[in-house]
């Protein structure tokens, strides 16, 4: 990896092309973590929702044992937990450095935070709509889909925003301990060769994401929202 | 219509309802009345099956419902519509979606669906409003949307647990316009939870008493708003502070005499004296009724009584 990124140094590449590479990768990343994140998330979130205890079909063991599992998932530090899923990423992506092996850990260590996140956004759902629905006979699976999805449908988009954001963030981290992107960018010519400007840039390039990903997810809540 | 026998029920340990036994007639609009936390709420729930019970039986239009799986359930509720204190519209989707929504459930096509919703908008006044969201809506007007929403399934009852509670006086008094509208025009039996009595007396033909889970009073709303005994008396508060000496009768004027000025002409008629020491005119279901307490001493009762059975239809007792 260091390797790699050595040669191109050696190749003289400009600093531009290492950085727009290096925005690509962070994209991707990011992207495709989000994307499978917010997937196993709402999963969770559903049966977490479903199983509560004031829930519409509560199940106390389903409940507690994917609560303890989300907290202590929640409770691990990024870094160690990119270390802990090595054998898992190798397993499943066949290699645990680069950008797509990044995916597993920020999707794993993501999934159970945006979990919570739609969860709350369900449960921000008046108890009296559910109740007006169930009088006309509505059954769980519609409730799920044709009252709490769509009245919690706002929140859940500000909880994708902010998930995004903060995956962001890790993915950076992640850069530092074998994956791509602006991280190792930063690690590799700002950190080890003591070059100033690609700090600098990185960390420019990497406010300037965040900031458009929250404006877009802030525009689009105000869409959806009523 | 809805048959209620001896039902009961707890929360943990804590007896909710206790040995409740009613009859709605179809068609009639019935209140259950009472103070909060008394279980008004609780009861009306047992009859959608939205809460369940531990003992007594509740039949609803002809099925036990603690005998009902979930989708026998389902189909007992599509059958009885709801409306509840703070509207529970869903608030991401317009008026017509809100109204739409047990159609969609339920399966309808969009041409059925957009017929009933129209025929609905045109019935609770709200064709302007269409397309507008739930927080745009006043709260009558919201309450109008949830009244539309209950009815979109042509339901046979309709239950409102505190309907007007959050409404302004006004409000109050177009929505339950509204049900009676229902009530008479569409055939709609309506089971109304309140704890104002003015809505009771202005709606309900006959009504429950709750306190503490018991039924402290079942009848027609004549007879308990202007015969109470004692348990209606304390419930309403009215303490009334009659004299110790001579006889006090009290006097109830039926609405159809209530206009009349009885008690002057019994007073110049018999050319006695008396106090008038309680009274009150009700407004019952827009009949007048009124009743009377008058303080006479002793040996002049008698008179009094006399000429009030053979004078008047005027209804009265020795207290
Ligand atoms: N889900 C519940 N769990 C435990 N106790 C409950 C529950 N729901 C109601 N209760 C209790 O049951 C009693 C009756 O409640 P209910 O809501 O039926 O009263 P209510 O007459 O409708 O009162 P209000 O006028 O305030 O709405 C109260 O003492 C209440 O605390
Ligand atoms: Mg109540």
């Amino acid at each position: 990896m260091e390797q790699s990124i050595l040669n191109f140094y050696e190749k003289s590449m400009s600093m531009k092309q290492v950085l727009i590479d290096a925005v690509i990768e962070t994209l991707t990343m990011s992207l495709v973590s989000t994307l499978l994140a917010t997937l196993i998330g709402f999963i969770l979130a559903i049966v977490l929702i479903v199983t509560d205890k004031n829930g519409i079909s509560p199940h106390r063991y389903t409940y507690k044992i994917l609560d303890v599992a989300i907290n202590m998932l929640r409770s691990f530090p990024f870094i160690i937990l990119i270390i802990v899923l090595f054998p898992v990423t190798k397993f499943l992506v066949g290699k645990h450095t680069g950008t797509f092996a990044m995916i597993v850990p920020l999707t794993i260590g993501t999934a159970p935070f945006i979990a919570r996140m739609i969860e709350g956004a369900f449960k921000e759902v008046d108890r009296s709509v559910i109740e007006a629905a169930k009088s006309f006979g509505t059954n769980k699976l519609q409730i799920i889909f044709r009252v709490l999805l769509p009245e919690a449908f706002p929140s859940i988009i500000s909880a994708i925003t902010l998930s995004l954001i903060i995956i962001i963030g890790f993915s950076a981290m992640a850069g530092t301990v074998g994956g791509g992107g602006l991280g190792a960018v930063a690690m590799n010519y700002g950190y080890y060769r003591f070059d100033g400007t690609y700090i600098f840039w990185t960390v420019f390039i990497l406010i300037v994401l965040v900031q458009i990903f929250q404006s877009l997810g802030d525009f689009l809540y105000k869409i959806v929202k009523h | 219509m809805i048959d209620i026998k001896h039902l009961s029920k707890y929360f943990n340990d804590q007896k909710v309802l206790d040995d409740i036994t009613l009859h709605v007639n179809a068609g009639e609009i019935f209140a259950i009345v009472g103070h909060s936390g008394a279980g008004k709420s609780t009861l009306l729930r047992c009859i959608n099956g939205l809460e369940g019970f531990s003992e007594g039986s509740v039949n609803v239009l002809g099925q036990e419902v603690k005998h009902l799986n979930e989708s026998g359930l389902g189909a007992l509720r599509s059958q009885i519509g709801m409306i509840f204190q703070n509207f529970s519209l869903l608030n991401q989707k317009n008026v017509y979606d809100n109204i739409a929504l047990p159609m969609k459930v339920w399966g309808y096509s969009k041409e059925k669906i957009q017929r009933r919703v129209n025929e609905l908008l045109k019935l609770v006044g709200l064709e302007a409003k269409k397309f507008v969201y739930p927080k745009e809506l006043s709260g009558g007007q919201k309450q109008r949307v949830a009244i539309a929403r209950a009815l979109t399934l042509n339901p046979k009852i309709l239950l409102s647990d505190e309907a007007t509670s959050a409404l302004d006086p006004n409000t109050t008094k177009s929505i339950l316009e509204l049900l009676q509208e229902i009530n008479t025009q569409l055939g709609v039996t309506i089971i109304i939870v309140t704890h104002e009595m003015d809505v009771v007396k202005k709606v309900a033909s006959r009504a429950l008493l709750l306190e503490d889970g018991k039924v402290i009073g079942l009848g027609r709303i004549e007879e308990l708003f202007l015969r109470p005994d004692e348990k209606m008396m304390r419930f309403l508060g009215e303490d009334e502070e009659l004299p110790q000496e001579g006889v006090n009768i009290r006097l109830f004027f039926p609405s159809n005499v209530s206009y009349q000025p009885i008690v002057t002409q019994m007073a110049r008629a018999l050319n006695l004296n008396f106090n008038i020491v309680w009274g009150k005119l009700e407004k019952l279901n827009d009949h007048v009724v009124g009743s009377l307490v008058i303080n006479i001493d002793e040996h002049n009762a008698r008179l009094i009584t006399a000429y009030l059975q053979d004078k008047t239809e005027v209804i009265w007792e020795i207290l």
